[in-house]
């Protein structure tokens, strides 16, 4: 029978299927951070159990750890006691941890792949909601509440009802400055934050074949953003080339099993989903948010909707405007901004920085902007370095902070003060995210540059215009 | 952790007719340090209900007495975003043991299954009869049927059926967890792992 990429992985991972309930399934790769896992592990002391599979469960700080001063003791104390817990809880049941410090240390979601925890045909999770970042390399992987941690941990298998199957097209080629950000951000913006709840997602087409692997973590990684609990893309030569060598990967005839499976994931030609989209890569330019959900975003060209043309609550979309102190039919490009955050899960890997530094190269930060450069992990700050980015970033007046989450979900000190606005590459602009009362514009590492250089937000491709001209 | 057993569930609710209210607004992220599971209440819904000196926003729904019970309805899409649980068990811990609203995030309805709050999916106009029937008279009365699987507006008798998997619903009746059922099957998890390699 056919299937899709999707069928394939979940149904070979289905320990028991549940009649008129869930399936359990089974986890081969479990991600652990601070915060979501202390109540879990406190559930297996409680029940006097050890974690089932050590070796499949891997740990980190990255949400609560500050991003200067890492050698310092974390001076929150409520942080550290959380960091503390979960330190004791990975050396009491021999899981390996990646603390502050450690030369792997970094967000989950940018460690995971890089150390080559993440392989195609896995299913992954973690307790955080962008866990899809996995499904890039054709894994299944969602995020998972505290109580799913605690049975991962106790018998690596979650019970759910299996999603149903979307498929997303988008053929033909990206224009200009259009970033696989953008293209996240354009599909959120036509299914609107809860069009794809209930589905898992599968990325088809030209854009995705030609995308690299970051750019396809970046895809996946905004699928919760538009209700999906995961989205994936089959691996092809390009997943294979990224994984090959890496830490944890097979190696050895390991590996030549492993590449003959592999291989056999993609989406059978006549494999039916439950629902199929298709857009043209030519429609969409670069991307920015104007009001507080992801959806809520458009091409930066454009002005804000008037209120009328909403499909949806008329009152919800004015509170969302009267919280950033927008009016319906603003233009967004020329709107003064405070701040420029660069990093998360979303966008903090090398070719975010990469990017970043091609607008900020030979120009230097707005007086007006503070900018929080945070690499996603120590590999990616490593690289920032060996690749002369950060020289680049420094000449131009940027400062390189160390890894984290950072102001992505500000509960460390990186919090964005009340009222001001940032351009930020993370994945959220809800209200108080960032920082109680602060103010959100998601959108592209180059459309964060262009901000942080002219202090306003700005379409990116004018700057790149002029350097056309140079 | 077993959980409290869910039967038929009688009170009144707490209208919140906002769209897409997702889990910062919930439980914003300064308060997820924590290590155990207690107080999460206190903080629920923190920055809509409290200005950053501490003192209550007065127009807010939770703090207007006349608003009370243990149902909260919600708009459309209620629960996006982030998967932390903290934001169930902020709900719970204040008080709530059910959420209505026309549309659950996914993780969000999860989390309270998981926690036994009970996510009660309605019709858009069912939704609206509520927010309509609670203006009218904030002592209305919700009556939640988890054997029947129906909720009604006791004021009006007007009612609908909703749906909840067969195996959870025992779950909630009963006030079994996820995990006492994944232990009881942990042989059969062995043997499957034994054919996983890592």
């Amino acid at each position: 029978m056919s299937k899709t990429l999707f069928d394939k992985v979940w149904d070979s991972h289905v320990v028991q299927h549940i009649e008129n309930g869930p399936d359990v399934l089974f986890i081969d790769r479990h991600l652990v951070h601070e915060v979501t896992s202390p109540v879990a592990f406190l559930g297996l002391k409680n029940r006097g159990i050890k974690v089932l599979y050590p070796e499949r469960t891997f740990a980190t700080a990255d949400h609560n750890t500050p991003t200067r001063n890492q050698h310092l003791p974390v001076q929150d104390p409520l942080s550290a006691n959380q960091l503390k817990a979960l330190e004791e809880n990975a050396n009491a049941h021999n899981i390996p941890y990646w603390g502050l410090g450690h030369k792997k240390n970094g967000i989950v979601h940018v460690i995971g792949p890089e150390n080559g925890i993440t392989v195609p045909g896995a299913t992954i999770v973690c307790g955080d909601s962008h866990t899809s970042t996995h499904g890039a390399f054709g894994a299944i992987a969602f995020g998972i509440g505290t109580s799913e941690v605690e049975m991962v941990l106790s018998t690596q298998c979650i019970m759910q009802p299996k999603p149903k199957r979307m498929r997303i097209n988008i053929n033909g080629s990206l224009n200009k400055a259009v970033t696989p950000k953008d293209v996240a951000l354009f599909i959120i913006s036509q299914l609107s934050t809860s069009g794809a709840t209930g589905y898992f997602v599968e990325y088809a087409g030209d854009v995705f074949k030609n995308m690299s692997m970051e750019g396809r973590m970046t895809v996946c990684n905004l699928s919760i953003e538009m209700g999906a609990r995961g989205g994936m893309i089959a691996p092809d030569e390009t997943t294979f080339d990224y994984i090959q060598g890496r830490e944890y990967t097979p190696k050895g005839s390991d590996w030549d099993t492993a590449m003959e499976y592999w291989k056999t994931l993609y989406s059978d030609r006549d494999a039916v989903f439950d629902k199929e989209l298709t857009f043209e890569a030519g429609e969409i330019e670069p991307m920015i948010t104007f009001g507080t959900n992801p959806g809520m975003g458009m091409g930066i060209s454009n002005n804000i909707p008037m209120a009328e043309t909403i499909d949806g609550a008329v009152a919800t979309f004015k509170k969302s405007l009267e919280y950033m102190d927008y009016n319906e039919g603003e233009a967004m490009v020329g709107k003064p901004i405070d701040f420029v955050f660069l990093g998360s899960c979303t966008n903090g890997r090398i070719e975010d920085f990469r990017a970043f530094a091609s607008i900020v190269k030979g120009r230097k930060k707005a007086d007006n902007v503070t900018a929080w450069l945070v690499p996603g992990s120590h590999k990616v700050e490593e690289a920032i370095r060996e690749e002369g980015i950060l020289d680049i970033l420094e000449e131009a007046g940027f400062e390189l902070r160390e890894p984290g989450c950072s102001a992505c979900l500000a509960m460390n000190d990186d919090k964005i003060p009340a009222g001001k606005y940032a351009v930020s590459t993370s994945n959220r602009n809800f209200e108080g995210r960032q920082g109680p009362g602060a103010r959100t514009l998601l959108a592209s590492p180059l459309v964060a540059a262009a901000a942080a250089v002219t202090g306003k937000v700005t379409d990116p491709r004018e700057l790149m215009q002029e350097e056309a001209f140079a | 952790m077993a959980y409290d057993k869910f039967n038929i569930l009688k009170s009144t609710a707490v209208p919140m007719p906002i769209e897409n209210v997702d889990t910062d607004q919930i439980i914003p992220a300064r308060f997820l340090k924590a290590t155990e599971r207690k107080g999460f209440g206190d903080n629920l819904f923190r920055d809509w209900r409290y200005n950053s000196d501490g003192t209550p926003k007065e127009h807010f729904v939770l703090n207007n007495p006349i608003y009370s019970g243990k149902i909260l309805v919600g708009g459309k899409n209620f629960g996006s975003g982030s998967s932390r649980e903290h934001a169930a068990w902020a709900v719970y811990d204040y008080g709530f043991r059910c959420v209505v609203s026309s549309f659950f995030a996914d993780i969000f309805r999860g989390n309270c299954l998981n926690i036994g709050v009970l996510p009660v999916q309605v019709s858009p106009e069912f939704l609206d009869k509520i927010f309509t029937a609670i203006e009218a008279d904030p002592n209305t009365e919700l009556e939640v049927n988890l054997p029947e699987q129906k909720i009604t507006i006791l004021a009006t008798g007007e009612s609908e059926p909703f749906e909840i998997n067969g195996y959870k619903k025992q779950n909630m009746l009963n006030g079994f967890d996820d995990i006492d059922y994944l232990l009881n099957i942990k042989k059969g998890i062995e043997e499957f792992a034994e054919s996983t390699p890592l």
